[in-house]
């Protein structure tokens, strides 16, 4: 074997190991995702959607309570323009957080940027930015490929699953890991808080603008607004820190 | 092609969009540092404003539920326990309190 030779499989070598820790990365996102998307399933099939049609908003749309609050305005009949609208309301903390990640994996190419920045959601963004140490690793785009893939196609067979199958689920089941996302949350959460305190702050000062804000706005621009007030205080908050 | 679908096409969109621009953004702009701090803090905000009050949301008429469930998944989180054995572990917790 020459030294080429070797050189491309201790490459290949990598590749496969950053996707497979990926993977595993992505596996508590699958825990929560695929009870979720089994109920998404079952609610948009009895709304009316076709098989296809909310395999389809699956793939194309792939997130959570966006898909849930759509299905529910289709079977009430609200129009097309206040749907969409609706969406894009409830969404657009997304762009929040891809900017903060896409910061974080400036170096890798655009033609890695992309496709990652369109499997961004609540889940994969909070898993992706404690496991920073990738985006400076040889292949660490590769890692999270895995990850984001995980989480998208759990997505998609669950809800799959629940379209064809119907509500296969005991009730008490999915109701328990209606806590599995929150829990995860909490546990991407807490080591960060253990090392610094700070965050922790950020975080509190965040819960308590969404806390008062859920009283006044819906979901997603409650969401948005503290997320930016909380980060934005969060400036000040870590001045003078030191950070990795 | 039927309505719902020409409706569900355009949620993608308009979900795609603001996820893909920074991807866009990141290639052409370098930011000044108390940006780069900003969004370095995003993600603990965001954490925060995710988990709460959403949580107490997990059986909307039993708040405290949610609530228990959430304790149960710091104290494990602060023994550095595996995510996935945090996750199943506060999901067993509200099994059993349901």
């Amino acid at each position: 074997m020459n030294t080429l030779e070797v050189e491309e499989s201790g490459i290949a070598q990598t590749k496969k190991i950053q996707l497979k820790q990926g993977i595993m990365s992505g596996f508590p996102i699958m825990l929560g995702y695929f009870p979720i998307a089994i109920t998404y399933g079952v609610l948009a099939a009895q709304s009316g959607l076709t098989l296809l049609e909310l395999t389809g908003m699956s793939i194309f749309v792939y997130a959570g309570a966006a898909q849930f609050m759509g299905t529910n305005m289709l079977e009430i009949g609200a129009g097309a323009m206040e749907i969409i609208i609706a969406t894009f309301v409830l969404n657009f903390r997304h762009f929040v957080m891809s900017l903060s990640f896409m910061n974080r994996a400036r170096s890798f190419p655009l033609r890695w940027k992309f496709p990652i920045s369109l499997l961004l959601t609540d889940e994969s963004f909070s898993v992706a930015s404690v496991k920073t140490e990738q985006t400076r690793q040889p292949n660490g785009s590769y890692f999270y490929l895995g990850m984001f893939m995980t989480a998208y196609l759990s997505w998609i067979i669950g809800s799959v699953f629940g379209g064809i199958l119907g509500d296969i689920m005991p009730d008490s089941i999915s109701q328990s890991l209606g806590i599995a996302l929150y829990a995860m949350f909490i546990a991407l959460l807490v080591p960060s808080v253990k090392i610094k305190y700070r965050y922790g702050l950020i975080a509190g000062i965040a819960m308590v603008f969404n806390y008062l804000f859920s009283f006044y706005l819906d979901e997603g621009w409650s969401i948005v607004v503290s997320t930016l007030l909380a980060s934005f205080i969060g400036i000040f908050v870590i001045r003078g820190m030191t950070y990795a | 092609m039927p309505r719902a679908f020409i409706i569900i096409l355009c949620m993608a969109l308009v979900t795609m969009i603001p996820r893909m621009i920074p991807a866009f953004i990141v290639e052409r702009v370098r930011f000044p540092e108390w940006v780069n701090h900003w969004l370095h803090v995003i993600p603990y905000a965001a954490l925060g404003a995710l988990i709460f009050p959403g949580v107490l949301s997990v059986v909307p008429e039993k708040p405290w539920i949610g609530l228990v469930g959430g304790i149960v998944a710091i104290i494990l989180s602060i023994f550095r326990i595996h995510i996935v054995a945090v996750v199943l572990g506060a999901s067993l917790a509200v099994f059993f309190l349901i």
